[in-house]
């Protein structure tokens, strides 16, 4: 196990890269913590992938370091960085049986033979396939196939870092929660670090303690779930993240104070910084209905269970709301009400103003 | 509402019909010939299953089979191991994959009896390139119109020279296809390139590997031409394979009854092997 160092890292795929947009990876720099559960997310295309190549070892990155441990293995092939990683696709070796592939890793390093039946007893208790390990793992389900994927990965103890790349795709959404909620468990029990890519919110969210949030090649913000719901850094994570996501309204700002539609909005703190485009975010779950405040008309209302989601339109521009009971209906003039301690500004993008103290 | 009517058997028909024409018809001529007995005028008689008990018995048809066996058996230890060293060292992406595919292509776009006669006048002593090297530049005795041992090592290669781009092209297909995850996972286990190979690309190469060879063990057990026009079976009987044999028999001396016999068996051999090989490669796939 080790904390892991990526510094200056940039990558492209091309061989001479010219433009910031040439480049999947744009400058990055990481420090994730010994025994660490961490979650990379970010829409398809983000870099997030390629990322994780890097650090298996898999992609040599363009420039900038990998250290694992303060030792520089930026140069050292996969086999020899010590890593395990889980693919998107269950890898399975077909011929072999449950018990053969959990070994395999083990095998391959020369490692005694009743160290492997016990290291593979261990896992399979773990994962509780102890039933399952004389069957031929070709005849396995998808999930299990995947477990046994995660199990190569687990069965050695020194490794430095398990790395998971979307591992749930393949699984059926009832199997989902069970593999999530096993995989944390498991985190608790081996303390290894782990990297889990998603781009999933509710994957990343339930398994990481840590969140590194990325978009186009670059690292947004990187928070636990809870910073990353309460006060995004950026607008994309802020819409990214939550689901509806945080309501993004064009502002103006003049000496300090924001106004949305001629009507003065209250914020968390202080403006900071000056021109560009100024936005306003509020997550929905801070907007309520009240009697005076911003006039709106619903456009829509739709109950999804505990609760219900209320669009209405502020001039041209949609809000959604979510309240407990919704007691409007389609067409009715209401007035929304933003919290002031969770409405925010933000400039090109990124967050400015101070957080309220 | 489900309504039945019996209009699907008009779209049956046709292909029915073809395989009629093609197929059955012809092979329940053969199995008229080969229980009776004709001394022209198309007058038959009766003979039961004596052309058969005779082809069982015969020594002719032993030797002919033993040969037969032997050739199919050598040119398949070739050509699947050849063939699947040379897909595992074709270029998987970039300008040589169509180059490549193109030149291994070539060698079966060619009509069997011009390879044949490509390979007589290659092979031949005094004329042919292969011939002259052999005999003049290497010193080595090598006439395959006079030694049998000359005669097979002519036709093994030529067969391997024509049929293992099948091998090749099967095989690679199945190779580009196996996802780069296993590969890397390969990688991060720390597995060797022949575990790579081993429990990776052997096993997903398994399905176009059993088609290949169901596929040369047929056309190998009943090749004709290519030999023929190269040895015409000789020097003697020695390269006179199952069907040249066949041939013979019905052709040459005019037997219908014994070749018709002999057919049938040919092609319940062929039929038996190929059906025991497959369901043994595929026993142990998933449902």
């Amino acid at each position: 196990m080790a904390k892991i160092t990526l510094s200056n890292l940039r990558h492209s795929y091309l061989p001479n890269p010219s433009g910031p947009d040439d480049f999947a990876l744009k400058q990055i720099d990481l420090d994730w913590q010994d025994g660490g559960a961490y979650a990379l997310l970010g829409p398809s295309g983000c870099g997030k992938s390629t990322l994780l190549n890097i650090i298996s070892g898999l992609l040599h990155p363009s420039e900038g370091r990998i250290l694992f441990d303060d030792r520089d293995v930026t140069d050292l092939p996969p086999d020899q960085r010590n890593i395990a990683q889980v693919f998107q696709f269950p890898v399975i070796y077909d011929t072999m049986t449950v018990r053969e592939n959990l070994a395999f890793p083990l095998k391959n390093r020369g490692v005694a033979a009743d160290k492997i039946a016990e290291r593979v007893a261990e896992i399979a208790t773990m994962l509780e396939v102890e039933d399952m390990l004389d069957t031929r793992a070709a005849h396995l389900s998808p999930d299990n196939k995947q477990k046994i994927s995660m199990g190569r990965g687990l069965v050695r103890d020194d490794v430095n870092v398990v790395m998971f790349d979307e591992p749930l795709t393949v699984i059926d959404p009832h199997l989902k929660w069970k593999l999530r909620s096993k995989l944390k468990e498991l985190h608790q029990k081996v303390r290894a670090t782990m990297i889990y890519v998603t781009h999933d919110q509710t994957e990343a969210l339930t398994f990481a303690d840590q969140v590194v949030v990325m978009q186009e090649g670059e690292v947004v913000q990187i928070g636990t779930p809870v910073e990353l719901f309460e006060r995004p850094r950026h607008t994309f994570v802020g819409h990214f993240i939550g689901s509806p996501g945080m309501n993004i309204l064009p502002v103006l700002v003049d000496q300090g104070r924001a106004s949305f539609q001629g009507v003065d909005i209250a914020l968390e703190g202080a403006v900071t910084g000056q021109g560009g485009r100024t936005e306003l975010g509020v997550r929905p779950e801070f907007v309520t209905l009240a009697d005076t405040g911003l006039p709106a008309r619903v456009r829509k209302v739709s109950d999804v269970g505990r609760h219900a989601v209320i669009e209405a339109m502020v001039g041209e521009s949609p809000v959604k709301a979510v309240v407990e009971e919704a007691n409007v209906t389609q067409g009715q003039e209401v007035h929304l009400a933003f919290r002031p301690d969770q409405t925010r500004l933000y400039r090109d993008g990124w967050i400015a103003t101070e957080a309220a103290s | 509402m489900k309504t039945e009517n019996q209009k699907a058997w008009f779209f049956v028909l046709p292909v029915l019909l073809l395989v009629a024409f093609n197929a059955l018809i012809p092979i329940l001529t053969v199995v008229n010939y080969s229980v009776q007995e004709t001394f022209g005028n198309n007058v038959f008689f009766w003979q039961g299953l004596d052309w058969f008990e005779q082809i069982l018995r015969s020594d002719r048809f032993h030797a002919a089979l033993g040969r037969q066996f032997l050739f199919t058996f050598l040119i398949l230890i070739i050509e699947v191991p050849l063939g699947i060293i040379v897909a595992l060292s074709m270029p998987r992406k970039g300008f040589w994959v169509p180059v490549c595919l193109v030149l291994m292509a070539l060698p079966m776009l060619i009509p069997w009896n011009v390879v044949g006669s490509m390979w007589n006048i290659f092979a031949l002593p005094k004329i042919g390139m292969l011939g002259y090297f052999m005999n003049d530049v290497l010193g080595i005795n090598y006439d395959m119109t006079q030694q049998p041992f000359s005669a097979w090592v002519t036709i093994i290669v030529m067969d391997v020279w024509h049929w293992t781009s099948l091998v090749v092209l099967l095989s690679y297909a199945g190779l580009v296809s196996i996802p780069d995850a296993y590969y890397q996972a390969a990688k991060i286990d720390g597995a060797s390139p022949w575990k790579v190979f081993w429990y990776i690309q052997l096993p997903k190469m398994k399905t176009v590997l059993t088609i290949a060879i169901l596929l040369r063990f047929m056309d190998s057990f009943n090749i004709y031409t290519e030999p023929f026009v190269l040895t015409g079976g000789g020097p003697g009987n020695s390269t006179t394979l199952l069907s040249i044999d066949l041939v013979k028999i019905a052709l040459g001396q005019f037997d219908l009854g014994p070749a018709a016999a002999m057919s049938l068996i040919y092609f319940a051999i062929t039929l038996l092997v190929s059906w025991l090989f497959y369901t043994l490669m595929t026993k142990d796939d998933p449902k």
